[in-house]
Parts: C-alpha cells; sequence; structure tokens
C-alpha cells in the first residue's frame, strides 16, 4: 500500500453507462474457462469421468444386439455422448454455482455493476466448450478403439447438431435451477448426483432402452436424457437398430418437443428461483 | 440527531426510521442516519445490534422493511443500472475465484466499469505487487483482504463500504491500510466502515455513530463521542507509599499542586482522558 496516487482526484464513475452485457459476458467466458481448467478436479471429474466409464464399459460389453447388426458398444457410446452433455452442463453448473453461491462468489458479483446476463452468458460459453469438448473426446476414442462410425450423411450430422444444441440449452437450465436445492456449496456434488445417476441408468444409457421395465421407460420419457439418448442413436445407429427402440421409430419430432419443453420450464424455474446470495445472508 | 443545517446535496447516506424484521426478531428498530459527504464514518456496535443488516440495506443487498433510504440520491432497493459504478463494497468473508492470479482477477474486473483506475495501479496501491502472479487461494487472509479492498476500490466508486477491513491484518498491515484510507478520503471518496477496532475507528473516522439493538445511540466525533472531551481526567503518579490517582474536573490544577508538592518533577505522572473503548463499553453497557 504505497503512498502515490495513481490518478488525478476528481475523475468519478459517473461519467458513462456500464460496459454491454455481451462484452462482458464474453470476458466472463474467457475467465470462466481458464478457472475451469485450472481446477484439476473439475476437469478429472466433469471431462474425465465420462470418458473412464466409456472405456470401461466398451471394454467388458460388447456383442450384437439381436440381428440388428450393432454393436453393444455403440448403443452405449451414443449414450454416454448424451451423458456427457448432460454432465458438462447439468451436474458442473449447478454444483459449481451451487459452491459460488455459498464461497460469495454471486454476492460479489452483485455489488458490481457487471450487467446480470453477463454471468449466464459466461456460463455458456463454459458449458459450450467443455460439451463440445467432451463431446470430441467421445466421439475420437469411440471411433479409434471401440468401432464407432462417425455420422455418414448430412442429415445426420444436422440431427446431431440441433440435438446436442437443444440438450445443452435444457440441461443448462435445469442444472442452474438445481443449483438452488444444495443446502451449501460442500453438499452440492452429493445432492445432484444421485439423480443424475439414476436418470442414467433409466435413460438408456447403460441398458439398453427396450429391455427396462416399461414403469421405468414411462418415468424415463418425462425426463430430457431419455431423449437425448435417443437422439444420438439416431445419428450413430443404422436405422436397422429401430426394431429396438420402443416407438420403432427415432421420433424427432416429440424428442425435440420434450427438449423444448425443459428449455422453457427449466428458464421459468431459473428466473424464480435463481438467487445471488447464499442462505447465511438472509 | 445531526445538524440540521446539512442540505441533501450534502448528504451521501440519508436515512430515516429504517426498519428490518426476521420472522420475529427485529434487527433494525428505527434507524436514522446521516453520512456527509466526503467524511470517513465508522459504526462501532457490538455483534447483532444491525450494523452487517443496515450496511447491506445501504448497499442494495437487503430489502428492507420500513423506513426511508437515500443513497447517493437514489433509493439502494430500487436503484438504477448506473447507480452500481458509483459505489464500492468491501465485503466480509468472500472466498470466490480460488484460481485466478491476483493481476487475473483485477484486471477482469475492471470490465465491470466504465471508467476504471489502472489495475497495475489499484495492485501497486493496496501493497499486492509482490503477489500479483499468485493465484488467490496461495494468499493469505490480510492479502486477500487486500485484494478484496483492489476490487472495491477499482470502479473509482464515490462511496466506499468497508466491512471489518482489517480483520487479520498484523499491525504493520493495519497502518498500510489506513494510509490507503486516508488517501482515498483526500479523493474525495466517501467512506463507511464498520470495524470491532476502536483504535481504528478513532484513527480514521470523521465521526462515529453507535448501533445498539437495531438504533443509533450516539454519532460524534472520537474525541468527544459519549462527552469523552468533558469527562473527568484521571491523575495518576507515584508517591512515596506507591502509586497514587485523583480523578478530576481540573486536571491541570492537579498537576500544578503536584509539582508544588514535589518541587519539581513528579514520578510517574500522567493525564489521561476516558478512551474511545471506555465510552463505547459504557454506552453499550447502559443501552443494554
Amino acid at each position: 500500500m504505497s503512498d502515490t496516487a495513481t490518478t488525478a482526484p476528481g475523475t468519478r464513475a459517473t461519467s458513462g453507462n456500464p460496459p454491454s452485457a455481451l462484452r462482458v459476458g464474453l470476458q466472463r467466458g474467457y475467465i470462466e474457462i481458464r478457472q475451469f481448467l485450472r481446477e484439476r478436479d473439475a476437469v478429472v471429474f466433469t471431462l474425465g469421468f465420462p470418458v473412464g466409464l466409456m472405456i470401461l464399459f466398451a471394454s467388458i460389453f460388447h456383442g450384437e444386439i439381436g440381428h440388428t447388426g450393432v454393436d453393444y458398444r455403440q448403443v452405449f457410446i451414443s449414450g454416454m455422448i448424451a451423458s456427457g452433455i448432460m454432465s458438462t452442463s447439468f451436474s458442473s453448473l449447478a454444483i459449481s454455482i451451487a459452491q459460488e453461491r455459498d464461497d460469495g462468489t454471486l454476492k460479489r458479483l452483485a455489488g458490481t455493476p457487471m450487467p446480470r446476463a453477463s454471468y449466464f452468458i459466461g456460463k455458456v460459453i463454459l458449458v459450450l466448450a467443455t460439451g463440445v469438448l467432451e463431446t470430441a473426446l467421445l466421439l475420437a476414442i469411440g471411433t479409434a478403439f471401440f468401432g464407432l462410425d462417425l455420422p455418414q450423411t448430412g442429415a445426420r450430422w444436422l440431427t446431431l447438431a440441433w440435438v446436442f444444441v437443444l440438450s445443452l440449452v435444457a440441461c443448462s437450465l435445469m442444472g442452474i435451477a438445481m443449483s438452488s436445492v444444495p443446502r451449501s456449496g460442500r453438499a452440492a456434488a452429493a445432492v445432484v448426483q444421485p439423480p443424475f445417476i439414476i436418470l442414467q441408468f433409466i435413460s438408456g444409457v447403460y441398458f439398453l432402452f427396450s429391455a427396462l421395465p416399461s414403469g421405468l421407460q414411462q418415468v424415463a420419457a418425462i425426463f430430457p436424457l431419455k431423449w437425448m439418448t435417443q437422439g444420438l442413436r439416431s445419428v450413430f445407429l443404422p436405422d436397422s437398430f429401430l426394431g429396438q427402440e420402443p416407438a420403432h421409430a427415432w421420433e424427432h419430432g416429440r424428442m425435440a418437443l420434450v427438449l423444448l419443453a425443459w428449455c422453457v420450464g427449466g428458464l421459468v424455474l431459473c428466473l424464480r428461483t435463481f438467487r445471488w446470495k447464499g442462505r447465511r445472508d438472509g | 440527531m445531526d445538524n440540521e443545517s446539512d442540505s441533501d446535496d450534502n448528504l451521501a447516506i440519508s436515512v430515516r426510521g429504517l426498519r428490518k424484521t426476521y420472522g420475529k426478531s427485529v434487527a433494525v428498530d428505527g434507524l436514522d442516519l446521516d453520512v456527509r459527504r466526503g467524511e470517513v464514518f465508522s459504526l462501532l456496535g457490538p455483534n447483532g445490534a444491525g450494523k452487517t443488516t443496515t450496511v447491506e440495506i445501504l448497499e442494495g443487498y437487503r430489502s428492507r422493511d420500513g423506513g426511508a433510504v437515500d443513497v447517493l440520491g437514489e433509493d439502494p432497493g430500487r436503484p438504477p443500472k448506473a447507480w452500481r459504478t458509483r459505489i464500492g463494497i468491501v465485503l466480509q468473508s468472500v472466498n470466490d475465484a480460488a484460481e485466478l492470479t491476483v493481476e487475473e482477477m483485477v484486471g477482469h474486473f475492471a470490465h465491470y466499469y466504465p471508467n476504471p483506475r489502472n489495475p497495475g495501479d489499484v495492485i501497486d496501491l493496496v501493497g499486492l505487487t509482490e503477489k500479483r502472479k499468485a493465484r488467490t487461494r496461495q494468499l493469505s487472509g490480510g492479502q486477500r483482504r487486500r485484494l478484496d479492498v483492489a476490487l472495491g476500490i477499482l470502479g473509482r466508486p464515490e462511496l466506499l463500504f468497508l466491512d471489518e477491513p482489517t480483520t487479520g491484518f498484523d499491525p504493520e498491515a493495519r497502518r498500510q491500510f489506513w494510509s490507503l484510507i486516508r488517501l482515498l478520503n483526500d479523493e474525495d471518496t466517501t467512506i463507511v466502515l464498520t470495524t470491532h477496532y476502536l483504535e481504528e475507528a478513532e484513527e480514521l473516522a470523521d465521526r462515529v455513530g453507535v448501533v445498539s439493538a437495531g438504533k443509533i445511540i450516539e454519532v460524534g466525533s472520537p474525541a468527544r463521542l459519549g462527552g469523552r472531551d468533558s469527562g473527568k481526567a484521571t491523575v495518576p503518579w507515584t508517591g512515596p507509599n506507591g502509586p497514587e490517582s485523583e480523578q478530576t474536573d481540573s486536571p491541570t490544577r492537579v498537576v500544578t499542586e503536584l509539582s508544588r508538592r514535589f518541587d519539581g518533577e513528579v514520578p510517574g505522572l500522567a493525564v489521561s482522558r476516558p478512551t474511545l473503548e471506555d465510552v463505547y463499553l459504557k454506552m453499550i453497557g447502559a443501552a443494554r
């Protein structure tokens, strides 16, 4: 704390409006990604976990499913890519925002002129970057070692694009809403992960969806992950697999509708429940 | 409560009849407060007196249940966008952004303000030059607080809130911090300081307000608070039979008499007025 005055007195903040939400949001995205990459726990947990699971499962289980010409590995990897999208959006946002609410990050930001939207723009950028990275990782390992074929037609790449974006948006909004549930930052992972793991079991990630009891199938169909795995199967699996789908169709229309409904519902929930203060702050 | 001739233009903060309740407990109970532009105002009070609640209402963090509040001409309950560029807040107990360096953190926060100070200058100013490349999780408690101060003053605030800013500082760091506050105050920054250190309030504050049970019970300069300047002085000295002392309204007369009695130098002589701590504890005790 030297005694050198840095600027002439009298120049005040009153001049000018706060910078635009988008510009500050881009800066936040940059800082979010930097922080994420420096937190080794988060990198391992968010990015590495799905990769590890995929390698493990794909090494243990394989074999043709019925007479579809489709190996179990391809079904599983499609599901794992859907899980990876949910992990980088839903889990990582729900946990990190709960922690940021607890450690004072949000309170500090709320006390600055930072446009509130910029915080969320920063999160969107982080989720997009990690989601793309995760998907690319799983795709690369899946095609290199486990016989997954990249999408064969432009139409299938297009499906990948819209399923990816809709899934990411729906899961991000759910994650932001979920961040208000844990009572402390420390409890966040313990509160957020179980529902996600259960969803994975009933949504056709680890088990063939059609092999599940119909009651579970109906429960799973309420949530986005079931539709995400189905969407990714429609990208990577041949139409000869349709016999194994409950509706004997990829159901792109219904899929888009359910995911959109979660986007809208998630947004409403976020707007109604998002708090900038922790529970201790009254 | 205060000088009635203060016009609104001269006030950075004006509060009348502020009330805040949590369930059945009343945290702030009809509090009145004026802070003049350009002064350092210190809020003192025991834990649970309503200091933090009051300050957080002024900062726009909390809603109020009653009363009129004006901070830099706006209602902090419904502030316009530009209002936040004019105030700076140094919070207690924030542990954010563990993985960013001091430089990155200050540089990033500068993007939030229309006319920020130079981030490098601010880092120098708070004495973190040596630590600018360190991740924030590697900082000591005192260094962490200096970073909080750096972020608080980055936007050249007209009004700066400091909530127990020197907790965890060693004596030297505290002295350096005080000179920083004086520097900011010389640049016409109005400062609202809550602290547990009476020494700090005495050193920095133009005026002190004592909060107890959700009300301001007295406001005055640190030298005059609680009739401190006109209270009885204590004159201790060492007599032939050991230490003696006298409480008096006229210490000069006592000293003159002593000097006559000892015929010159009086051993162990001192004249002391009640300390700020003495009057503060008396006030808080009486209010309970």
